[in-house]
């Protein structure tokens, strides 16, 4: 059974109140076409989970997001992204900070039905403190054949199931089925997002036919197989202006812009007149009419 | 060699603090734990493994200003399996710090109220794990009364007092090193773990480091170290792997 499908109707799975997953990392292969079309919805109350980079910034300035679960915001090659800095420092939305690994266990955790895993991350900093339905678990191995002698009396974090209501990815070639395949050198946690949602959305370069994706790239770079996942869509550049390769780097001229106009309220309003007031062709139609004026 | 500057004796102090570290990945933040790290891969330390910041391991010792089409790479080691090394142990880092307090702990998130801060950093970021499972440094380019603080306002990396106080989970395989700021270097084998000074680099003063750090430091009695300065091979080496001269724009400008 097919699941291609457009982009708005794959939007459309995304209500208010949901806690929403994006895959990518930072300012690399982000699914931006979901992004800018969320932040013309209608969807209010959102909780983000992400290894956040512009998408973080770009929805909670749009004022659609009442709550941020992250270890980061960044945009790699340019440090801080200034819409999520300023966003925390009006005190505009709340921040569940965790660290990177625990983020990972987080989904793992929810895509094994699981409802906790166990790690030494965390302990010891103020990412317990600061989220005090955290809880520790005791070392079960004290003694007995598997107790390992420098554990004995060990308390672990118990990272929470991180379960999400929809995630959302992007990758470089899907095919009708929704096999997916990431052709850039790191394929991030996207697996442990799908897997950790009750709707799996995946965006694309490109679709192609249910049983050709073998033909464009190695089988082990389609990882994102149809079990995860229950509708995709054809987003060309869809991931713009963060990277996607082999499809396309950065647009580092743009990032750059983008930080730059960011800054004040009076740029970024030009900078939201002339790029996110319209649906995705037509910011695909002004990005390439700025490239032209470049 | 008659020209050196701090960033050079910062550099030689970070590429020491890997001395014998063995095969193990080394996770430098900033050029100039970067350039130390590749210092010490080219003499004391040459098992050293380095990545090529995105999804590999990167073959052989390159300038810290590579472009990335200039890397060999010799095995595929995407974040899943970072974290695999980082919980393995088999991984040191040098991460930066917006502050440091006597125990080392570090803060690289954010300045002030935690509802609504003063200054959103970075965030949290992988500190936490790191400092738990492997040896862990820091590198603070411009020390002053406010990175060098009496507490951190966001506690990322974990300092002796915290670990202890998490219990055997937290200290097993915690193992704080050295701190490297552009007055001098600092381990932590003062009283219960704090802060002490190691060396001093040239021309800076036991008063000038009390003055910028908010926090008594040990080792402040009596003789104090200088900091080594590079041979002529490591600084023959400093110029072939930092052409343009990019650890000196890390530091404060005179």
């Amino acid at each position: 059974m097919s699941k291609e499908t457009t982009l708005s109707d794959l939007v459309s799975e995304i209500e208010s109140g949901m806690t929403i997953g994006i895959g990518g990392w930072g300012s690399r292969r982000k699914p931006m076409a979901v992004v800018r079309a969320l932040c013309n919805s209608d969807v209010r109350d959102l909780t983000l989970v992400s290894y956040g980079g512009p998408d973080v910034g770009l929805l909670v300035k749009a004022g659609i997001v009442k709550k941020v679960i992250c270890g980061f915001v960044t945009l790699d090659s340019i440090a801080l992204d200034p819409l999520w800095r300023q966003a925390r420092q009006q005190g505009a939305v709340e921040l569940m900070e965790i660290d990177e690994g625990m983020f990972f266990l987080g989904l793992q955790a929810a895509a094994w039905r699981m409802p906790f895993l166990p790690t030494r991350a965390g302990l010891g900093s103020s990412v317990l403190e600061n989220t005090p339905a955290f809880k520790t678990v005791a070392n079960p191995y004290n003694d007995g054949p598997f107790a390992i002698p420098g554990d004995v009396g060990a308390e672990f974090v118990a990272v929470p199931a991180i379960n999400l209501d929809v995630a959302v990815v992007h990758v470089n070639i899907a095919d009708e089925n929704g096999n997916g395949m990431i052709l850039g050198p790191d394929p991030f946690f996207d697996e442990q997002f799908l897997g950790a949602a009750q709707r799996r959305l995946v965006t694309a370069e490109k679709i192609v036919p249910a049983g050709t994706l073998a033909d464009h790239g190695p089988l082990e770079r389609a990882t994102i197989h149809r079990l995860l996942t229950d509708k995709v869509a054809a987003t060309p550049n869809g991931a713009h202006f963060t990277s996607n390769p082999p499809d396309y780097n950065r647009d580092e001229v743009f990032q750059k812009m983008y930080t730059t106009a960011a800054k004040e309220e009076a740029s970024w309003n030009l900078f939201v007149q002339q790029f996110l007031t319209g649906d995705e062709t037509s910011y695909q139609q002004a990005v390439s009419e700025w490239r032209k004026a470049q | 060699m008659s020209d050196l500057s701090i960033a050079d004796y910062c550099v030689i102090a970070c590429s020491d603090s890997w001395r014998d570290c063995g095969e193990v990945m080394i996770s430098p933040f900033g050029s100039v734990p970067g350039l130390g790290a590749r210092i010490a891969k080219s003499t004391h330390s040459p098992d050293i493994v380095l990545t090529d910041g995105e999804a590999a391991l990167s073959f052989g010792i390159k300038p810290i200003n590579a472009r990335s089409d200039e890397l060999v790479r010799e095995a595929y080691v995407p974040y899943k399996s970072i974290f695999s090394v980082v919980w393995s142990g088999r991984r040191q880092i040098m991460m930066m710090a917006s502050q440091v307090d006597q125990f080392g702990n570090q803060n690289i998130s954010a300045i002030g109220p935690r509802e609504k801060p003063k200054a959103q950093l970075v965030g949290v970021r992988g500190a936490p794990g790191n400092s738990l499972n492997h040896p862990t440094s820091y590198w603070v380019p411009d020390h002053n009364s406010r990175s060098f603080v009496a507490a951190v306002d966001v506690v990322c990396g974990v300092g002796n007092d915290r670990a202890r106080s998490a219990g055997v989970g937290a200290t097993r395989f915690h193992d704080l090193r050295v701190v490297v700021s552009n007055l001098g270097v600092f381990d932590f084998s003062g009283p219960d773990g704090s802060m002490k000074v190691l060396s001093l680099h040239p021309g800076v003063t036991i008063d000038q480091v009390r003055d910028a750090t908010a926090f008594p430091l040990a080792g402040i009695d009596g003789e104090i170290a200088e900091t080594r300065a590079p041979s002529e091979d490591e600084y023959a080496l400093m110029e072939t792997l930092d052409p343009k001269g990019l650890r000196h724009k890390e530091l404060p400008q005179q």
